[in-house]
């Protein structure tokens, strides 16, 4: 799909770009729809690094390693070397959970540098009237992601310290000495771990998807300066265009890796003890 | 914002991709790469042993070198001597034995000498008997000249 001239239909082709393909669950539809692109992009890719780590990971040799071994071990020492600093107990858990986080939102930020028009023409030959491709640049992706490392959080926080995790929450960050003190501060507390809890998982995904969402338009306005080939705009949108993606390779690479750091960090912050 | 039932698919989707990470991913890939650890640090740790052992068998061997040599050189020592004793105690033994031989060729020697003297002395008093009786024309009678007679063959 390609725009034509004019101010109206740039608009068309933009809008026609940033529709999901949404499938609704019941007449009602709102709530209770599915974006079937967000979700069939996100497992295809899901399940691409998860084949690429398991081939690996089934034939891995202590001997020797191929060149494949060798590249999935470097990414995983690289990860678990990020997890170490974080992290200073036990990675059994941590380790592959930053593992999959880094590289699969790396994989599926990379949709962003694929040609805008590519993935969604290819659906459109597949009967699909509208098809995003990049996941990352769908809040239900980031907060999915962005939530389940919420619950993570708060069960690594309950499993480290058990009881003390309620205690923590009405005794920490202010603490005093005297019990009339230690009341008086447990609303600001609780008040605080709130605030924690929501910032926490509204950062981690708003930040992820406004960087990609914010590539993948530009994306979008660029192309649209490509639409005619005679257009004193086309040159300026080739430029655009490789210049672009060139940095968003970099964006991408650094949303993903802040996205696993971040994870990881909450997960461990929740672990340690006041 | 747009939130709809896909949150909760991708939450699940989530859970199933960690889950299987944990599983099947990680722990080969991480005892791959231990056991490997475990490997190379073995290697180099057999590497560092065998480097002390030759350095400890070449001082060994260096000392065995040694050694031999001043057995030998004392081996050669002790034979030079050995051939010095036997070559002075053969000396010795040819001059003593020369010694020895040379006396008893003297006392031979003597005892002819003292033998023929003794004979000569006896034949002196015959012949100056004889003589001293051509002389006087008488025949001297030995027995009562034998005191002059005995002092003639003394003084000879």
């Amino acid at each position: 799909m390609s725009a034509e001239a004019g101010g109206e239909s740039f608009t068309a082709y933009i809008q026609h770009h940033l529709t999901y393909w949404n499938a609704p669950l019941t007449h009602a539809g709102g709530m209770a729809s599915l974006h079937v692109d967000t979700l069939v992009m996100s497992v295809l890719l899901g399940g691409l690094v998860l084949f690429w780590f398991w081939w690996f990971a089934r034939r891995a040799t202590s001997g020797v390693p191929g060149k494949g071994q060798a590249l999935v071990e470097l990414a995983l020492e690289f990860v678990d070397g990020q997890v170490k600093d974080a992290w200073h107990g036990s990675r059994t858990f941590l380790g592959p959970l930053a593992l999959t986080i880094f590289f699969w939102v790396l994989f599926m930020n990379l949709m962003d540098v694929l040609p805008v028009d590519l993935i969604p023409a290819a659906a459109e030959a597949g009967g699909a009237t509208h098809f995003r491709p990049v996941p990352t640049a769908d809040v239900n992706m980031t907060f999915g992601l962005s939530l389940t490392v919420l619950l993570l959080t708060i069960f690594f926080g309950l499993k480290a310290k058990g009881f003390r995790y309620f205690r923590d929450v009405v005794s920490a960050p202010f603490t005093a000495n005297n019990i009339f003190m230690q009341v008086l501060l447990a609303p600001f507390n609780i008040l605080m771990f709130v605030i924690e809890m929501i910032t926490q998982p509204v950062s981690l995904a708003l930040r992820l998807f406004g960087n990609i969402f914010a590539g993948d338009l530009l994306f979008m306005l660029v192309a649209g300066l490509m639409a005619h080939w005679l257009s004193l705009w086309y040159p300026l949108g080739v430029l655009g265009y490789a210049v672009w993606s060139i940095f968003e390779l970099l964006i991408i690479l650094i949303q993903a890796f802040i996205f696993m750091y971040l994870s990881i960090t909450y997960i461990a912050m929740a672990q340690e003890h006041h | 914002m747009g939130f709809n039932a896909t949150l909760i698919g991708e939450m699940i989707a989530f859970a199933i991709m960690i889950t299987l990470t944990v599983k099947f991913v990680w722990p080969p890939l991480v005892s791959a790469i231990e056991e490997r650890q475990r490997k190379i640090a073995e290697g180099l740790e057999a590497a560092d042993r065998a480097r002390t052992e030759l350095a400890a068998a070449n001082t060994r061997a260096d000392d065995e070198m040694k050694r031999a040599r001043a057995e030998a050189a004392s081996i050669i020592e002790r034979a030079t001597q050995q051939a010095a004793q036997i070559v002075d105690k053969a000396r010795t033994d040819a001059l003593l034995e020369a010694a020895k031989q040379k006396a008893v060729a003297q006392a031979d020697i003597e005892n002819m000498a003292h033998r023929a003297r003794a004979e000569l002395r006896g034949q002196v008093a015959t012949l100056a008997v004889a003589g001293a009786a051509k002389i006087l024309g008488r025949e001297v009678n030995a027995e009562t000249h034998k005191a002059l007679l005995e002092e003639l063959v003394a003084g000879i």
